[in-house]
């Protein structure tokens, strides 16, 4: 089958690729463009160690065809820090110890920058539904929910 | 613990001194900024070039013998480069080696890694196939013709057990019982540890209470799946990148699988994705190798989630039955268990480990446990953090906890008149050192949480637990840069992130210079001698005598230097806070060389600092916690929500808390997932029906409220650092803790695992219908 011609926005840069109709966008990032921070934990959009924002949206990357990316901007952790800026949630993830193994961690940035572009100041129970697509087995999710509400408190500036 | 401690095991006195470093919380840990920015590099993340993408085909039956294979079309498949049975690899016979905190067999590792004659369980290995891409792998694995004779199978541990059960091998004759039986049976031991005289106890008891529990195997649940990237050289090398707990011993398994040299494998430990017990085992790394090795380029294989479940982990499912008896006034006299633990295909489950830590919370004079190892059509089983420990606790803690409510006593004042403490005999041998058991208690008792009140459909429980730390070969190398920068290179895999941080705190310490000039990487097998495995909480433990041996050398060798040039003898010269001194005044009056001065004089004075560690760590400094947990009842649904959740426990010494709080609290909910919903569940044919997360469902964030930690230091007297293992004994009392709870709440005992909503529910009902009979019985 002839490959599929794609162009897309990753991380706010133009990108040409070509992928098969059967590939998913997860499969794309990493196999295609070689941007592995996007991690495959189930394949199946249980764990959401894919997610990644598609023109916004929050996605399980594994459950989007990488075709459907064309034409739409695709971000990814690769594009949370400005520089050697951290996203305050990057920063307040290592500063509250959110992350062990860090395999979920990706995915868990990019789910818990989506929840604060949609509600500045979430409660503890608006965290832990909205992260519940997230799988992480190794923290308890204590910490993770702690340095989400740092980060919003910094990110409202107050 | 694997294998018996040697006498020649290091122990380094604790030393009790003013800590600048050590014991604080640095917010710029190393492994963390390539963690949240998507840098870090997990085995699935490595690409080499030319690389193939390898799968391997798997049993869709519990139990056949494999008639026939024929590879002629997957291999005439274009695309593909390479296809591997078990005629690939040389049989192994019978030969034992420690691989974590479980024995393997090389006879079996070799038939769970590629099925030889029968495939024992759904998703055991059959072939492997390497292609251009993953599609081709893919269609490939559906072009293999494997030509099974279907066989009868058992899945459940007791029926695994009964005489007339389906045998899995019929070489397997129950060790441990004498004389050796004449039949064959998936009994593949029976094990005992005794201590006192346990009739005599019972008959001293006032309270008997006797229970029978049962647990479904629970996976270790790591986020990423295993992979590995191979790459086997026409020159007879292979270099192998792979997510594991142990490196070392993977290289020996991997050599001792392929019959190849050990100097000839080189294995590097890719960042791990967790791991829980679940990566101390070879799976893939031979089959990509010998992909690789017969395709003639690098491999890679990573497996589906489905895989994972089917064909590693889990733990044991198992049958426990605990009799307890005890005086009114609460002491315990007699304390008996029989432990079955199915290991799954092949030989060889935690049972050891269950056996011998069952009761060792208890100040116990008369114990009898006996324990069998089965064999059934699952998974090989593999360890789980504390392997064995829970499905025992949730026996044990629960009769307790029924004891304590008999002798009208508080659950934690039961425990307090019973507990281990200092000069406690075990019932495997050992006397317990300085522990911080009651510690726990009393902290427990004296939390906030106690006095929270309770409401209706609600209820407290309790439970503790116990793990080793262990000790083992452990190796590692500082070296100091000509800045006067550290640099250590350690060879315990860090599984969390927090090893390599705590190292560099007590590098730091050690040496006197800021955290942050100290920079601790991960060795390959190349790059340090034999580590044993992250595996008996041994990781930050041990890892850290080896940082503090080597440390200590590369400050004796900056003395030397010191000495060197003020022309005095070594001894004169003293390490105090981060300077060479003069040992006296009658030394001579010399300035103190900082570790950046003595760098820069070192090549004249003899060459580069350095200081290595080949040791083997004493195991030693047992770990002890007490949890305690209020969880509500939905008496309509039976579904049971952790409330408020507190958890006590004894670290030694804590060299980075919040971290040792995020061990804690990790631990604990992978005990409250185990306690409610984790279950494999398998069909009538022996196929494993939840395969994958969404119907294995795992604790997500809205299942769990914050759980509150507090850290117990009592010091390990053979740790410099007073350190103790913590990563296990969190995942312990969970289960225990539940059952007791959801009693506390709505007054039913739960003794099978797990306590989902339909099966407290159902006790829920079956109780409505005991009241009613009862009451029907007293109205007449």
């Amino acid at each position: 089958m002839a490959k599929q011609y794609v162009t897309t926005t990753v991380n706010g840069d133009l990108t040409e690729l070509l992928c098969d109709s059967t590939q998913t966008l997860l499969d794309v990032l990493r196999d295609e463009l070689g941007m592995t921070g996007t991690k495959e934990g189930c394949g199946t959009g249980d764990c959401g160690a894919c997610s990644v924002t598609l023109d916004g949206v929050l996605v399980c990357s594994c459950l989007v065809l990488g075709i459907e990316a064309n034409g739409k901007s695709v971000e990814t952790i690769e594009g949370m820090a400005k520089g050697e800026e951290l996203h305050p949630l990057q920063q307040k993830f290592i500063d509250h110890i959110a992350l062990q193994c860090g395999i979920c961690t990706p995915g868990l940035l990019i789910a818990a920058r989506s929840l604060l572009e949609e509600n500045s100041d979430p409660t503890e129970s608006e965290i832990r539904y909205w992260l519940a697509g997230n799988l992480c087995r190794c923290t308890g999710y204590h910490k993770i929910v702690e340095a989400v509400q740092a980060a919003a408190i910094e990110m409202r500036g107050n | 613990m694997g294998r018996a401690p040697s006498p020649f095991a290091t122990k380094i006195p604790y030393e009790k001194k003013d800590l600048k470093i050590v014991g604080s919380n640095p917010t710029d840990r190393g492994d963390a900024v390539d963690k949240v920015t998507g840098r870090a590099r997990y085995a699935a993340d490595i690409t080499l070039p030319g690389q193939l993408i390898g799968r391997v085909l798997r049993s869709p039956h519990a139990r056949a013998n494999i008639l026939s294979i024929d590879m002629s079309a997957a291999e005439a498949l274009p695309g593909v480069k390479s296809v591997v049975t078990c005629d690939d690899f040389p049989d192994m016979a019978v030969e034992h080696a420690a691989s974590g905190e479980l024995m393997v067999n090389f006879r079996d590792v070799t038939r769970n890694m590629m099925a030889r004659e029968n495939v024992l369980y759904d998703g055991h290995p059959v072939a492997a196939v390497a292609a251009t891409s993953d599609a081709i792998a893919r269609a490939a694995l559906k072009l293999i013709k494997v030509e099974y004779e279907v066989l009868p199978h058992v899945i459940d541990v007791v029926e695994a057990m009964q005489p007339d059960a389906p045998v899995l091998h019929d070489d397997q004759f129950t060790k441990g019982v004498e004389p050796k039986p004449e039949k064959p049976s998936n009994i593949a031991a029976r094990l005992e540890s005794k201590l006192g005289d346990i009739e005599k106890g019972f008959a001293e008891a006032e309270i008997i209470i006797e229970r029978e529990f049962n647990t479904k195997p629970v996976h270790q649940g790591y986020i990423e799946p295993q992979a590995s990237v191979a790459n086997y050289t026409e020159g007879g090398l292979a270099e192998v990148w792979t997510g594991t707990q142990g490196h070392f011993v993977f290289r020996a398994q991997i050599a001792k699988l392929l019959q190849m040299d050990m100097s000839k494998v080189k294995v590097v430990p890719a960042e791990l994705g967790g791991g829980f017990g679940g990566k101390n085992n070879v799976y893939l790394e031979p089959l990509a190798i010998m992909l690789s090795k017969k395709g003639k380029r690098p491999v890679k294989m990573v497996m589906d989630r489905d895989e994972v479940f089917r064909a590693t982990g889990p733990t044991s499912g198992t049958n426990v039955k605990v009799k307890m008896g005890c005086t009114k006034d609460g002491r315990i006299t007699a304390a008996q268990a029989e432990l079955n633990y199915q290991s799954g295909a092949y030989a060889g489950s935690s049972l050891p480990l269950a056996t011998i830590t069952v009761f060792t919370r208890y100040d116990l004079e008369n114990v009898s446990v006996v324990g069998h190892d089965v064999t059934t059509n699952r998974p090989k089983v593999a360890a789980y953090r504390a392997p064995g420990a829970p499905m025992v606790a949730f026996g044990v803690e629960t009769v307790i906890d029924e004891m304590a409510r008999e002798c009208g006593m508080d659950p934690i004042d039961f425990r307090l008149k019973n507990a281990a403490k200092e000069g406690t005999q075990t019932h495997f041998g050992p006397k317990l050192g300085p522990i911080g058991y009651i510690q726990t208690l009393e902290r427990a008792q004296a939390n906030a949480h106690m006095k929270e009140k309770l409401g209706p459909n609600q209820g407290r429980g309790v439970a503790t637990g116990f793990w080793f730390t262990l000790g083992a070969e452990t190796s590692a190398t500082v070296n100091i840069g000509e800045d006067g920068t550290a640099t250590l290179i350690f060879g315990t895999v860090d599984v969390t992130g927090g090893s390599r941080s705590a190292f560099a705190m007590i590098v730091a310490e050690e040496l006197g210079i800021p955290f942050e000039k100290v920079r601790t990487m991960s060795g390959d097998t190349s790059a340090l001698g034999f580590n044993f495995m992250t595996a008996g909480s041994r990781g930050t433990a041990a890892g850290s005598m080896a940082a503090v041996t080597a440390t200590r050398k590369a400050i004796a060798r900056m003395c030397e230097i010191a000495a060197r040039k003020w022309e005095v003898e070594t001894d004169e010269v003293v390490w105090e806070d981060g300077h060479a001194r003069p040992a006296g005044a009658n030394v001579g009056d010399f300035a103190p060389m900082s570790v950046a001065e003595l760098a820069k004089e070192a090549s004249w004075f003899g060459g580069t600092i350095a200081g290595h560690a080949e040791i083997n760590v004493a195991q030693g400094g047992p770990g002890f916690g007490t949890h305690v947990v209020d969880v509500e009842v939905d008496r309509r649904t039976g579904a049971v929500k952790v409330l408020r959740y507190t958890l006590v426990q004894d670290a030694g010494k804590a060299i980075y808390p919040e971290f040792i709080e995020g061990q804690f609290q990790g631990g604990a909910v992978q005990g409250i997932g185990t306690a409610l919903n984790e279950e494999y569940i398998y069909n009538d044919k022996g196929v494993l029906e939840n395969a994958g997360f969404l119907d294995y469902r795992i604790p997500v964030a809205s299942d769990v409220p914050f759980i509150n930690t507090e850290i117990v230091e009592v010091p390990n007297p053979d740790h410099p650092y007073g350190v103790r293992g913590i990563g296990e004994v969190p995942i312990i009392p969970p289960l225990p803790a539940i059952a007791n709870a959801i009693f506390d709440a709505v007054g039913v005992r739960m003794r099978d695992h797990p306590m989902s909503p339909p099966k407290v529910l159902k006790a829920l009902k079956d109780q409505m219908i005991a009241d009613a009979s009862s009451q029907g019985t007293a109205a007449e």
